[in-house]
């Protein structure tokens, strides 16, 4: 119990009973009190300044991701709180914990077309689990309770507090708030015996069973929890983008990545499995590509968390409701101890296919020939351990990122799945690093996106921080310029970028910096980079015009799959 | 395709304000029209009922409810065709009160329709009727045909589902036992 106090200090008070130790934003009118209250705060909360509120928004993300705690954010109301709407959409998408707390003008001014007034909730009711005007200062404790425990349990999410400055500057008396229960939301299911038992039942049957491992694993922190079902059924696993690093890349089951430029055998496996067990994964169009012919052939599980996802898109035999820590230990229990040796051998042909077509001139191509992004991802990755914090931006720097970068550790991969937000990288970048200072984060991006949020630069020097960037630059807008090669008859519209020379920016920000032209460079160059204890730009200029493969055109089958151009 | 027919989806939700922007959102989204719509404070203090009808198919309606039940400040949503439903709308025509004397009187109209007069002056007559969307409306078409209409609002459905389904305080009560089991 503190007496007196203002509303901003409540707010205060109220992220550290919520165990916040790390804030993102951007100060101005209508939350001074806040920033002025936090002042005071400095020894117990640390405020990262970021360049714009969109990077405030995709680093308490990045913060989010990697550390499973929630990401905050403070900004102030009007333009401050608009510019926070693609990271609130984005972890909407991607289920990322996190609360946004806006400034807005005082009660009195509401709803009068005041100086930065906008209706920031009524614009983010959409796009966030919960959003809430806090008008009276006494609403503090509990508002912020109940945003912490909305935005974390269940499937998590964004919060915003919409907070008026008359209540930031009034005074009461404050008490601790802690919410455990809302009884108009129940988060957690109670394991259901009976589907737990159809499920294990539907697996015992299988002979040939395909597990889709998808963001709910992480989430869940069942990584253990999966590799013993796995086992103990001899089921081969494949993952979404955002369900990398729950396997590491050398685990005997894990056969790589589903989807639209993910690997072959997973993506035509689909279609001849006899069981598909979809864990913690929301079957999007860039998984199951046409549903009319997706997995037909076979019974669906669907391990989620989120009833609205069942029979969503894919139609399932049985749902197994819950958190995936519970549930799949508790499927697991029942399973018989397994060997599906000839169905897991069978993805053999395709792992070679998919070598001899794409992997090997991806990774090792031809001398004197441009560089491959492919090339610099697996360079970076071997030079770190595999033990390396993937970051990524969007297109297709992002495609190559994931599907070259190997991982022994789990937690480890951030990148925008859902929403696909260029300019996502760099400050999800500094998110990840902050909640992990100890291990190397290694941002890979493309000319487009680095432009997009390259003013972060300022936050890392300003952070005095250590984040690995590596942008690798082909001058274009690779991946549409890759859908206009494919589908718009080379027309190549508005994605030819002339772009600025990349390591004066760094060099501007004192930020250390190379630039590689030649394959014989790049070895010395990463080198280079890990060696340095500050951050570092890592320019790569490669292939202009290369396409990412194999990939699964836009609502085709998931079994129709290009693997270069004249498809041979 | 599958087939279209009326939905009558009820909600109920704690008396929160923005809460028919989350709910009609659902609905934009997937560019479903709300026929009717329906707000009252239900049974239990501090707790609205929403009654809405679309035209939809099943799967669809399945998707929907689902989203719209997972909204933090909705205690639950669920949906019915209507032979699951008792329901019911209510219409309020007004005429203008000359048109009605030179029809020579208006009882044949009000036992014909089990209509009631609500409110007579001198310048317009309002009658009341309660029935189905069809009745109500075959009441309009004779009334526009004689006398006109110089006003018309039908409300939206309120409806009530014929089977024992649990009623609203059983279901708090429950959800009480779990909140008791969880904090075990
Ligand atoms: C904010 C935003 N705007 C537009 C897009 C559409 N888009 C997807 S990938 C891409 C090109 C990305 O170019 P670049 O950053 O250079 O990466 P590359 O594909 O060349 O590796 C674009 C424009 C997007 N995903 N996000
Ligand atoms: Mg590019």
């Amino acid at each position: 119990m503190k007496q007196n106090i203002t509303g901003a200090q409540a707010l205060m008070e109220s992220l550290l009973h919520e165990g916040v130790d790390t804030i993102f934003g951007y100060p101005g009118g209508a939350i001074i009190p806040v920033f002025d209250a936090m002042y005071d705060y400095t020894d117990k909360l640390h405020y990262v300044l970021t360049r714009h509120e969109q990077g405030a928004t995709h680093a308490a993300q990045g913060y989010a991701r990697v550390s499973g705690k929630v990401g905050v954010c403070i900004v102030t109301s009007g333009p401050g709180a608009t510019n926070t709407i693609t990271g609130i959409g984005d972890a909407l998408m991607d289920s990322t914990p996190m609360v946004v707390i806006t400034g807005q003008v005082g009660k009195s001014l509401l709803g009068t077309d005041a100086f930065q007034e906008i209706d920031l909730v009524g614009i983010t009711q959409p796009i966030t689990k919960w959003s809430y005007q806090i008008r009276d200062e006494k609403e503090i404790p509990w508002a912020v309770a109940r945003a912490f425990y909305i935005a974390k349990s269940g499937r998590p999410g964004p919060v915003v507090l919409d907070f008026a400055k008359n209540a930031q500057t009034a005074k009461f008396d404050y008490e601790p708030a802690t919410c455990t229960f809302i009884r108009s939301y129940l988060p957690n299911h109670p394991l259901d015996n009976e589907a737990v038992a159809k499920a294990a039942q539907l697996i015992n049957q299988a002979k040939k069973p395909l597990a889709l491992v998808g963001h709910g694993v992480t989430i869940g922190q069942a990584e253990e929890e999966l590799k013993a079902f796995l086992d103990k059924a001899d089921i081969p696993a494949a993952w979404t983008l955002l369900g990398e690093s729950a396997m590491p890349t050398s685990y005997r089951l894990n056969k790589g990545m589903l989807g639209m430029h993910g690997n072959i055998g997973p993506n035509i496996k689909t279609n001849e499995c006899d069981l598909l067990i979809a864990i913690g994964m929301r079957f999007d169009d860039r998984i199951t590509g046409d549903l009319n012919v997706y997995a037909k052939q076979a019974k669906v599980i669907h391990f989620d968390i989120d009833i609205a996802e069942i029979d969503k898109n894919v139609k399932t035999d049985v749902a197994v409701l819950g958190d995936v820590k519970n549930t799949l230990p508790a499927v697991t229990a029942q399973l018989e101890n397994n060997a599906h040796t000839e169905w897991i051998d069978s993805f053999k042909q395709y792992e070679e296919l998919e070598m001899e077509k794409v992997i090997r001139h991806e990774l090792n191509p031809p001398a004197g020939s441009p560089i491959t992004m492919g090339e610099v991802v697996r360079k970076v990755s071997d030079a770190t351990q595999r033990k390396a914090i993937l970051v990524t931006d969007v297109g297709q720097n992002q495609m190559e990122a994931v599907r070259y970068f190997q991982f022994d550790e789990k937690r480890s991969v951030v990148t925008s799945g859902g929403a696909g937000t260029m300019g996502f990288g760099i400050p999800a970048a500094i998110g990840a690093k902050i909640a992990k200072p100890k291990r190397t984060v290694c941002l890979f991006c493309g000319d487009g996106g680095f432009q997009m949020t390259m003013q972060e630069l300022g936050t890392i020097i300003q952070e005095k921080m250590d984040v690995k960037i590596i942008l690798m630059n082909n001058n274009y807008l690779g991946m549409v310029r890759q859908w206009q090669e494919l589908f718009f008859q080379q027309r190549y519209s508005s994605t030819p970028m002339v772009n600025p020379d990349f390591n004066a920016i760094a060099q501007a920000y004192g930020i250390p910096t190379r630039l590689v032209n030649q394959r014989e460079e790049l070895d010395s160059a990463i080198a280079d980079m890990l060696n340095s204890t500050n951050s570092y730009l890592l320019v790569v200029n490669v292939q202009e015009k290369s396409l990412v493969y194999p990939m699964t055109p836009a609502g085709g089958a998931v079994t129709t799959i290009l693997l270069n151009e004249n498809n041979k | 395709m599958e087939e279209k027919t009326i939905y009558t989806i009820t909600i109920f939700s704690e008396n929160n304000p923005g809460l028919l922007n989350q709910i009609t959102t659902v609905f934009t989204r997937r560019q479903i029209n709300i026929e009717t719509l329906s707000v009252s404070p239900s049974a239990l203090k501090g707790i609205h009922k929403f009654t809405i009808t679309v035209q939809t198919d099943k799967p669809t309606i399945e998707k929907v409810v689902k989203q719209i039940d997972k909204r933090v400040d909705i205690l639950k949503a669920y949906y019915n065709n209507d032979s699951e439903l008792v329901y019911q709308e209510i219409a309020l025509y007004k005429l203008a009160t000359d048109k009605v004397l030179a029809l020579g009187g208006i009882e044949p109209l009000i036992r014909k329709y089990n209509a009631r007069v609500l409110e007579i002056l001198d310048n317009c007559v309002v009658l009341e009727k309660t029935g189905l969307y069809e009745e109500t409306q075959e009441m309009f078409d004779e009334l526009a045909r004689t006398t006109g209409v110089l006003q018309f609002i039908r409300s939206g459905r309120v409806a009530i589902t014929r089977g024992r389904i649990e009623r609203l305080s059983d279901m708090l009560a429950s959800i009480e036992k779990r909140r008791q089991e969880e904090q075990l």
